[in-house]
């Protein structure tokens, strides 16, 4: 799976702690300017394998290239990191933080241009420790991009926030690759994926269970429409059809058509007050392949 | 790479000054060490007798001299001080300096020196010329001794204030030092600063000599406070250069800042951090000298003493103040503390860790 145009590559990256193998055997490469998101549930080892993709943590086996070369101090000047949980020093002003991280880089992006991008400008005097979740981000955000990197590293970057804030959010970073800056993403939420990524891997238990493209990737599992129908409403002693799925609560029946679904459901005297029919999703893919929720 | 250590420096900076509640902290402190002092100094301290002996240790275990019976008294340590003119000179420094109550001169008539302003030097002084008396009343057909020969120890007295206040200032040094670096790196280590700033070029080094400068200021302001706060209400002698006490505070600054730093360099939580310090300061605090002379103590303790950064910065900062020494003088307690540090940050740097 190598590739020479990649702009980073994981191979056979494994990480083990004592009693855990919170990493095992994950291999991939992102191409310039693409948005790939490592997708996966708590726990699933989608941060550890950001961490040692950006040199903070020393896989146990396995290597990472950046431009087909191994991490070295370089490799610090071209990346930008937007960590899940990050403390800023105290009593320091958003435009003090930004300065101090400026400072410590060769290369910087313009000023007023990020904290134009990243709409700052409001907030520029306030104490860090002041920011709305969303600001936060934001200047998170701004500090990864604080020395105008090659590639950036956004880890669960909106995790907390409301929804409105989120979607803020994504237009921000939409607005990053459109000047071809290369993403890698971690998230849980499914519709992140489906909004930001060119491509995406699915990580259950330190492993890629599938990836590629998200449209593609549902297409390749599911036909065109899932049908959904109480368990309830499903009439006793009525087998079920062999394109169909009892799930807890819930009866889903996958089919490319929908009219000869409902027939069939109306001539076995279904109840379909409760019926709904669903375009299957990167969630729907996750739980099929893992047999679990995302966020259980 | 100086872009980058000012960089945090000035954070760093930034982030003491602005924490009014640590700030308030770091200037009351030495305002109640100011008034700690005049409480302290206003009355005499109880110390123990300590008299300097010069002869061979066999000749004071004769009974031919005039002061058996002195050298009997209990609750007095006897120092023997070797006969050569360098020992005896400093024997008699010591005197004037109040650290020796009396010198007593056994190598041919007995004499003694003994500092006219010290009311212990005039107890002892009093025990010394009762137990002569006693022994002629108790020897009569011996040959009469003769009354020992006293010889005033003139100079400049030295009250007990003048000699501890070297050794308190770097006192402050040492606490400000150790705990205003290591416990803001632990604090980092723990709240993810030091996680964040590892993914950005900075190398372990810049980071720890931008925290050793920002220390630095904060140490070298407020012991300047305390030493104006003190002139003001104290008469303590300064008779070196500024310039050389403003050096030797900052190699002992360096040298304790880069002591925290190696001590905190792998720490994840305050308590132990908090442990570690008390564990490097209170031996340095009972052992440097500070608040009493080593003087007479065991070779063990006192061999411990010469291995502590501390009382190196100590004597050399009593050499400038009460001797009057000179950049010249102290170039080896200088040499020794700036080594010292620069072999400490070394070590910091090479077993720090981001997390």
């Amino acid at each position: 799976m190598t590739s020479d145009s990649a702009l980073i590559e994981a191979r056979s990256l494994e990480k083990r702690y004592p009693g855990v193998q919170a990493v095992d055997g994950l291999s991939f490469e992102v191409l310039p300017s693409q948005c790939f998101g490592l997708l996966g549930p708590n726990g699933a080892g989608k941060t550890t394998t950001m961490e040692m993709l950006e040199g903070i943590q020393t896989p146990t086996t396995g290597e990472v290239l950046f431009r087909g070369r191994p991490l070295d101090l370089a490799f610090r000047q071209s990346i930008g990191i937007q960590f899940q949980a990050t403390s800023l020093q105290d009593f320091q002003t958003v435009e003090e933080s930004l300065r101090m991280f400026a400072s410590l880089y060769a290369r910087t992006a313009d000023r007023d241009e990020l904290v134009r991008l990243c709409n700052l400008s409001e907030i520029l005097n306030r104490d860090t420790r002041k920011l709305s979740g969303g600001q936060r981000q934001r200047l998170l955000l701004a500090i990864a991009l604080v020395n105008d990197p090659d590639l950036v590293f956004l880890d669960e970057p909106t995790t907390g926030l409301d929804p409105q804030a989120r979607r803020n959010f994504w237009s921000l970073i939409k607005t990053v690759r459109a000047r071809g800056k290369t993403v890698l993403l971690t998230t849980h939420y499914m519709e992140e994926a489906e909004q930001l990524c060119d491509e995406i891997a699915i990580v259950d238990q330190g492993r890629i269970i599938a990836r590629g493209q998200p449209q593609a990737l549902v297409h390749e599992h599911f036909p065109a429409a899932i049908v959904r129908l109480p368990t309830a409403a499903w009439p006793d002693n009525e087998p079920l059809p062999d394109y169909a799925e009892r799930r807890d609560t819930v009866i889903e029946l996958y089919a490319d058509a929908v009219p000869p679904v409902l027939e069939h459901l109306e001539r076995i005297g279904a109840g379909l007050t409760a019926l709904r029919i669903d375009t299957p999703s990167l969630e729907d893919l996750f739980l099929k392949l893992t047999g679990h929720s995302l966020r259980a | 790479m100086w872009q980058r250590i000012l960089a945090v420096l000035a954070a760093r900076n930034r982030e003491f000054y602005r924490d009014s509640a640590g700030l308030t902290w770091n200037l009351l402190m030495p305002v109640m060490m100011i008034m700690a002092f005049a409480f302290i100094f206003s009355g005499e301290p109880k110390a123990l007798f300590k008299v300097g002996v010069i002869a061979a240790p066999a000749e004071i275990d004769s009974a031919q001299t005039v002061s058996t019976g002195f050298l009997a008294t209990p609750h007095i340590d006897f120092i023997p001080v070797t006969d050569d003119s360098d020992a005896i000179a400093s024997a008699v420094t010591k005197v004037q300096r109040h650290q020796l109550d009396l010198l007593l001169d056994m190598r041919d008539g007995p004499a003694y020196w003994v500092n006219p302003d010290s009311a212990n030097g005039d107890l002892v002084e009093r025990l010394l010329l009762g137990a002569s008396a006693q022994q002629d009343q108790a020897d009569p057909d011996g040959s009469p001794h003769s009354s020992p020969q006293r010889r005033a120890a003139e100079g400049e007295a030295l009250s007990y204030a003048d000699w501890v206040l070297p050794g308190v200032l770097a006192m402050n040094v040492m606490f400000s030092s150790l705990w205003g670096v290591g416990w803001v790196v632990v604090r980092y280590r723990k709240n993810g600063v030091l996680r964040r700033l590892k993914a950005t070029p900075l190398r372990p080094i810049e980071f720890l000599s931008a925290q050793v400068l920002s220390r630095l200021i904060v140490v070298l302001s407020t012991s300047t406070l305390v030493y104006l706060g003190a002139s003001m209400i104290l008469d303590f002698p300064m008779r070196g250069s500024y310039a050389a006490l403003l050096l030797v505070y900052t190699a002992g600054a360096l040298c304790m800042i880069s002591l925290g730093l190696t001590v905190s360099a792998r720490l994840r939580t305050e308590e132990l951090a908090d442990g570690l310090l008390n564990l490097m300061s209170w031996p340095m605090l009972l052992l440097s000298g500070v608040w009493f002379s080593m003087e007479g103590t065991s070779t063990a303790a006192q061999a411990m003493s010469t291995l502590m950064p501390l009382t190196h910065l100590v004597d050399a900062a009593r050499d400038i103040m009460i001797d009057g020494a000179g950049v010249i003088d102290i170039l080896p307690q200088l040499a020794l503390l700036l080594g010292l540090a620069a072999l400490l940050l070394v070590v910091a740097a090479r077993f720090f860790r981001w997390e």
